[in-house]
């Protein structure tokens, strides 16, 4: 089997039964809609707050719902100790990573796609400059997703590991955030022009590069040992 | 006879306990092995350590060819291990775990159908493991290590939880595995029903293996005889 073929096993894998439990469509999805909606309360539309902060708020939404897909990636290899069957698969761990990785981007892409809907609908944001947007979105959610299965294969073996993984995640992820958000300001023209949005996007991208490649080489021992 | 598993003062500790302390062990390929021995005494250690999935901190250990102090991972493509879990996933049907199991290994769908015509698990095809019963989990269990076509395979207690049938499915199993081309260690407490089928038996007692020296019976000869030597401090 070649590494692509592997990598798609495993995200197939992952994707199929996402698909049967619905966690993220039933548990993730209502999660990040529920904390759009209290920031919307929190600092209430009227006085035209929203717009000019949504672009944090949004991403601030991602990263939360990513700690629970992250969470639920590992949390499936942990029944029946699947992931000794996981170990035990042959399969290339570069691959496993991959794999799992793009599973986690894939929901998070389309999670982002609705909770941008809700965005629009609560924080009255017209969406535009989409050339800048969506090539930010994915690199930002590339990144996510690949620091977020590294660390979460990290915690993966620990008792506390849903307490840790938030912990060890979250400063791990402050770049992401704070690119993703100055590249949607810029790409929404609420500080500055499309156009400054693009080192944003490379700082994005780079992030995903590191986390990728760091990702494919540690993925192996950090799961032997987790 | 080619030699699967070679284990030369094999020493494995979980934290500081040493779970294995020491573990000669020659196991020729085609061969049925029984592990016995009391509870606590090593055998799903040992079972574990030949699978790659713990460390063999001292001494030397070679699986299929591989140096498991070197690389204790490469082997395991070429082996399954049914343990006290299935490694299965819950939300995943039968077809899908074992379909899953065989890609995994580099086999096709033939393969994973195969195992699943042989455990008997055709009716259940489209069920999830999450609402399998005990019995039909641990058919499973032993379809998805049979879809993966072991060189090697690793039995950890493989009678418990099944019905009659099942045991006789399994029998069958262990029965055909050197036709097969199949080499089979398997830990059980179930002793006449794994006599009957095991052409030599190794005792493990205190983390050690005893019993090396066991002259091998030929299968369907004669019963293996057990060889139980008394722990060393």
């Amino acid at each position: 089997m070649t590494l692509l073929s592997e990598l798609w096993l495993v995200t197939a894998k992952d994707l199929r039964i996402e698909a049967r439990s619905r966690v993220t469509l039933a548990q993730v999805l209502p999660f990040g809609l529920i904390v759009l909606i209290l920031f919307a309360f929190a600092l209430d539309p009227d006085r035209g707050l929203l717009p000019k902060v949504a672009p944090g708020l949004f991403w601030v939404a991602v990263l939360l719902a990513a700690l629970l897909a992250v969470s639920r990636a590992f949390s499936i290899e942990q029944a029946n100790s699947a992931r000794d069957g996981l170990r035990l698969s042959g399969l290339d761990a570069g691959a496993m990573f991959l794999g799992k990785a793009l599973a986690v981007a894939l929901q998070l892409l389309a999670l982002e796609v609705v909770l941008g809907l809700g965005v629009v609908l609560f924080y009255d944001l017209t969406p535009k400059a989409a050339e800048v947007l969506v090539p930010a979105a994915v690199a930002a959610t590339l990144g996510l997703a690949a620091a977020g299965t590294l660390y979460g294969v990290l915690a993966a073996g620990l008792r506390v590991r849903e307490t840790l993984l938030p912990l060890l995640l979250l400063p791990v992820l402050a770049p992401v955030m704070l690119g993703a958000t100055r590249a949607f300001e810029a790409g929404l023209g609420l500080n500055g022009s499309a156009g400054e949005a693009w080192p944003w996007v490379e700082l994005l991208a780079l992030f995903a590069v590191i986390y990728t490649t760091l990702g494919f080489l540690a993925f192996g021992p950090l799961l032997e040992e987790a | 006879m080619p030699l699967v598993v070679r284990l030369r003062s094999a020493v494995c500790l979980l934290g500081r306990f040493p779970a294995l302390a020491g573990v000669d062990l020659d196991v020729g390929e085609g061969e049925i092995v029984l592990l016995s021995g009391p509870n606590g005494a090593g055998k799903t250690t040992l079972l574990r350590v030949l699978a790659g999935l713990l460390p063999v901190h001292a001494g030397t250990a070679e699986v299929l060819g591989h140096d498991l102090t070197v690389d204790r991972r490469s082997h395991r493509r070429e082996l399954s291990l049914v343990g006290h879990d299935t490694f299965c996933y819950d939300d995943l049907t039968v077809a899908e775990n074992l379909r899953f199991a065989a890609r995994a290994a580099g086999r096709d769908g033939g393969a994973s159908e195969g195992a699943m015509v042989r455990l008997g698990l055709e009716r259940q095809r489209d069920v999830t493991h999450a609402r399998l019963s005990a019995g039909q989990r641990r058919r499973l269990a032993l379809a998805v290590a049979l879809a993966r076509e072991p060189r090697l395979l690793l039995l950890d207690e493989p009678h418990a939880g099944l019905d009659a049938e099942g045991r006789e499915v399994l029998d069958g199993v262990l029965r055909a595995a050197p036709s097969e081309g199949r080499t089979v260690l398997v830990a059980s407490h179930e002793l006449d029903r794994a006599r009957a089928l095991a052409r030599r038996e190794v005792a493990v007692v205190a983390g050690q293996v005893t019993g090396l020296a066991a002259a091998a019976v030929d299968a369907g000869v004669a019963p293996a005889p057990a060889v139980t030597v008394e722990a060393l401090p």
